[in-house]
């Protein structure tokens, strides 16, 4: 029966040394920071009450044949049990946790009130992001750079269903509503890649909507901020013909706003939302058979000629 | 030689039988109004809607057991997991807790030969019945419920959602919600006019405290959900804007309005589970509850706070920090009448002397499961935490842990508890206590490693996800665990079925429990009690004079009733005897009427408007039969 104790070691060092890049208690800014403290402190508090109940449980049943409280006590104490640890405790660390937890509302979760030095505007699409940086003409899909120990906020919403922004390392989650523009600050203490997931269900492909987040040292971010304001270095027929009535490639006639921006598509780490590592013979599987990849999606599939798919991936290949 | 004349007792007793005599075979289910077996008919049914929740959710355990499996494509794992939502929640938990246990035991724990309404309380199961099918219809058409069991907007509007799945959900959940608010209200007359001479609120078993928050709770909570799910099909159906941001609607309506009843819902869940809980806690400890007043108010007190705490399910929507507060505040403040509930239950066991039988065991789970589900919803109330780890499988961890340990638990306790009074039968104590490690074991499995791959970042409703997030393990873990539970459960159904068969007898009071329901004959007769007893305390049952006296009244043909078919009716608060209400015998007319208002039902579903209207008329005339067929031969 003592589950806490011998689970709360275990637990602690699997959550602190394990996992991906979506940790939610491995905080990579101070925001997120804040929360994870509050975590571990309310764990403790609560691996103690759970060992309070479980010795109270295990007394009940050791002395079975007892019809008394230890030290022959009765009625009384028993009452008294109850309304000191059911009342008066619980209502201490209730009000103290309150007071806390209001604490980090106010110091570090709440929206961005004051302008930062970046702002990134993040739009849920069913089932991608499309991300637009402040004052530039700047759209991507999927990947959000920012500087290293800078202050971003990002301003989101939603093109259609509800999704909810979440980068578990940086900061908590917040919804994306239609008509909505919520506030989320996003700092990263390091360089470093931080995976993120819609966490609201927003349909078929709900599972397969992830973003990163890349921070990078300021001269590494401005570079591709440049890089990404150049428009594409050519047009192909075939891609206007058959992808330009959903996507937009920046400085050919493929200007559609459906799906991804893929004007510089060759340099990003995914395809689909991370649904698969952007490698050469993922991209000929998604091309080929997007509704297989996956189900559902807005994509669909076309019928072109072998030659016609080799010359499509090699000019979307081209787009760095 | 004289013949021997019959006693007065033994004259007494076969009018009470022939007065309440029921009709037998498969016409007698169909137009019963008895309380007891309306009662066990929402206990099977519910179970049927158990085994179909259950096999939903072993087949998202399944595709969910390793990464990337396949098994079911995400329509079909979006449907299974909201089928798998509205069963538990709408089709088994509330019908078997206020249906069938609260129907069963409620007028036998306050001493009454049936609920106040009988055939509105038939009325309740056959459109509880006839919603649950028309909910599973959905799957015959591969269109079943697929936006999640809190079907926000607008993911279930029309231009995202285009099939009949929503309108499955929308549609039948009104209908539910018709059938619940019918029982609860029944529940609530019953508790409040019903009592037998002396039970006064401070003598009412702590069972029936929860079921009367309960029910409170559901009348007051589902309109909201009726209002929203109307809302829904306008929007859907006829072109209405509640929801349209463009046309000044608010998607966030859905989410208050829904939330408005979806957390009292939960403590409809779980009020009647704890009134299971001092039910068998004080007959197995043998000692009444400690602090008996305290947790009857706290059981009052749940249900009322918790209509002050749904935008807890919404602190990540930029509500503003002022509103978050509030919600924070009242979320804390419900966490203390359930600790005085779990201080109360564990000073019972500490100062009496338990006898650790199954039941009882169930309870002590019940207690570990409850506290573990209760810490982590402490955490939610903690607004940043709640806004790091909200639609994760940490929820998924906490409210599984609240719903099957601190709800379902209880309930299998309880089956265990009273089948010996509802068959007479004694049940297989050592299957039982194996069922009751499989099941505990099973549940901890199943629902412990969710706190932590939620915390690893892995979110609720993905019906796949990629290796190399540190999730694998923990989902076959869990997904093993769903087996060991589900064997666990099917132990307990063999247990039920081998013991039925093997019919030993029980007698009428096995566990020596404190309340009316042990007085009687298991199973109880028709009339319940021959003698509609006297009360002078919580735990009649342990009062020997009470029942003597009884007995004595049974000579004298006091409180006895053989006349008529007939109930006492009492004052609300000190349960005098005031009345004498006469009980009507069994009917055709409830199933009748529920048919109509499900081929309506089905009408609405595919937009036949007017015929639905007609249908609906029909449900009025049978209305009008039901009343024009006063119970005559009852008063002869």
């Amino acid at each position: 029966m003592t589950r806490a104790a011998l689970l709360a070691p275990p637990l602690v060092l699997v959550l602190a040394g394990c996992g991906g890049n979506q940790n939610t208690v491995a905080p990579a800014g101070h925001d997120e920071r804040a929360i994870t403290q509050l975590f571990w402190v309310m764990l403790g508090v609560a691996c103690v009450g759970f060992g309070v109940i479980v010795t109270l449980l295990f007394l009940g049943w050791l002395r079975r044949e007892r019809p008394s409280l230890p030290g022959g006590r009765g009625e009384r104490a028993a009452t008294g049990v109850v309304i000191g640890l059911g009342v008066a405790l619980p209502i201490v660390l209730l009000v103290a946790l309150f007071v806390w937890s209001d604490l980090v509302v106010v110091n570090s979760v709440a929206a961005p009130t004051k302008p930062t030095p970046v702002t990134v505007r993040v739009i849920g699409h069913q089932w991608w992001w499309e991300v637009r940086y402040g004052n530039t003409r700047i759209v991507t899909a999927n990947e959000i750079h920012i500087p290293v120990r800078t202050e971003v906020t990002a301003i989101v919403t939603t093109k259609d269903v509800i999704h909810s922004f979440w980068v578990p390392e940086l900061n908590r989650k917040v919804d994306m509503i239609p008509g909505t523009a919520n506030r989320l600050l996003l700092r990263a203490d390091k360089p470093g890649v931080y995976r993120g997931q819609c966490a609201e269900f927003c349909g078929l492909q709900h599972a397969h909507m992830s973003v990163e987040v890349i921070a990078e040292p300021r001269a590494r971010y401005d570079a591709w901020l440049a890089r990404n304001a150049q428009p594409a270095p050519g047009a192909s027929s075939l891609f206007d013909a058959n992808c330009g009535g959903c996507h937009q490639v920046r400085g050919t006639p493929a200007h559609a706003g459906v799906g991804p921006d893929l004007t510089h598509f060759a340099s990003r780490r995914s395809i689909a939302a991370f649904t698969l590592p952007n490698t050469p013979s993922n991209l000929r599987e998604w091309l080929r058979d997007p509704q297989h990849v996956k189900p559902g999606n807005r994509m669909p599939n076309l019928e072109l000629s072998n030659a016609q798919w080799t010359a499509l991936q090699r000019y979307v290949e081209s787009l760095r | 030689m004289a013949v021997v004349a019959p006693s007065p007792e033994r004259t007494r007793i076969e009018n009470l039988e022939r007065l309440w005599a029921a009709r037998p075979g498969l016409l007698g289910w169909l137009t019963t109004v008895d309380h007891k077996k309306i009662g066990l008919l929402y206990f099977w049914t519910t179970l049927v809607f158990f085994a179909a929740g259950g096999v939903e959710a072993l087949l998202m355990r399944t595709q969910l057991a390793t990464a990337n499996e396949r098994l079911v494509g995400p329509e079909t794992f979006d449907q299974l997991m909201t089928m798998h939502g509205v069963t538990m929640i709408f089709f088994f938990i509330i019908p078997i807790t206020t249906g069938a246990f609260g129907n069963y035991l409620v007028p036998l724990m306050i001493g009454a030969r049936d609920m106040a309404f009988p055939r509105l309380n038939a009325l309740s199961y056959w459109l509880f019945l006839g919603a649950g099918m028309f909910m599973y219809s959905s799957f015959l058409i591969h269109q079943a419920p697929n936006a999640g069991w809190f079907d926000y907007v607008p993911l279930a509007l029309r231009q995202y959602n285009g099939g009949l799945n929503v309108d499955f959900y929308a549609l039948g959940l009104i209908f539910t919600t018709v059938a619940a608010t019918i029982g609860a209200l029944n529940l609530i007359v019953t508790i409040f006019k019903l009592r037998a001479p002396g039970m006064s609120w401070n003598r009412m078993p702590l069972f029936c405290f929860a079921m009367l928050a309960a029910s409170l709770s559901l009348v007051f909570a589902l309109p909201a959900l009726t209002a929203d799910c109307i809302f829904l099909e306008l929007q859907r159906k006829l072109g209405f804007h509640f929801f349209d941001q463009a046309h000044g609607g608010d998607p966030l309506l859905w989410q208050h309005l829904f939330w408005i009843f979806g957390h009292p819902e939960v403590y409809i869940i779980v009020l009647p589970a704890f009134g299971i809980a001092t039910s068998i806690i004080p007959t197995f400890a043998r000692h009444k509850m400690v602090a008996f007043p305290l947790v009857a108010m706290a059981e009052l007190l749940v249900a009322f706070i918790g209509f002050g705490v749904w935008a807890h399910h919404m602190f990540a929507t930029g509500l503003t920090s002022t509103t978050l507060v509030f919600f924070a505040a009242a979320s804390m403040m419900v966490v203390i009448p359930s600790t005085i509930q779990i201080y109360a239950w564990l000073m019972t066991v500490n100062i009496g002397t338990p006898e650790f039988r199954a039941p009882l065991m169930f309870i002590g789970g019940f207690i570990l499961f409850f506290v573990i589900g209760g810490l982590s919803g402490i955490m939610f109330a903690a607004i940043p935490f709640d806004q790091a780890t909200t639609d994760t499988y940490f929820v998924v961890a906490h409210f599984h842990f609240i719903i099957f340990g601190a709800a379902v638990f209880p309930v299998l306790g309880g089956i265990y508890y009273w089948f010996p009074k509802v068959t007479g039968r004694m049940y297989d104590e050592r299957l039982a206590q194996l069922s009751f490690w499989l099941t505990f074991a099973g549940t901890t499995l199943t629902f412990f490693p969710m706190h932590i791959v939620g915390l690893l970042g892995m979110t609720r409703r993905i019906y796949t996800y990629d290796g190399g997030l540190g999730w694998d393990a923990y989902n076959l873990i869990e997904t093993i665990g769903g087996y060991v539970l589900a064997t666990g459960l099917l132990l307990i159904a063999f247990n039920i079925v081998r013991s039925y068969r093997r019919n030993v007898p029980a007698g009428r009071d096995p566990f020596r429990g404190g309340t009316l329901e042990w007085t009687t004959t298991s199973p109880p007769p028709h009339y319940n009690f021959a003698v509609i007893p006297t009360v002078t305390s919580p735990y009649p049952n342990w009062d020997e004079p009470d029942r003597e006296e009884d007995l004595r009244k049974l000579a004298r043909g006091d409180l006895v009733l053989d006349q008529g078919h007939e109930t006492p009716e009492s004052t609300v608060n000190d349960a005098w005897p005031s009345a004498v209400a006469e009980m009507p015998p069994e009917s055709p007319w409830p199933i009748l009427a529920a048919a109509t208002v499900t081929v309506a039902f089905f009408l609405l579903l595919t937009q036949h408007y007017a015929t639905a209207g007609a249908f609906f008329v029909l449900t009025v005339l049978a209305a009008a039969g039901w009343n024009a067929h006063e119970p005559e031969e009852a008063t002869g």
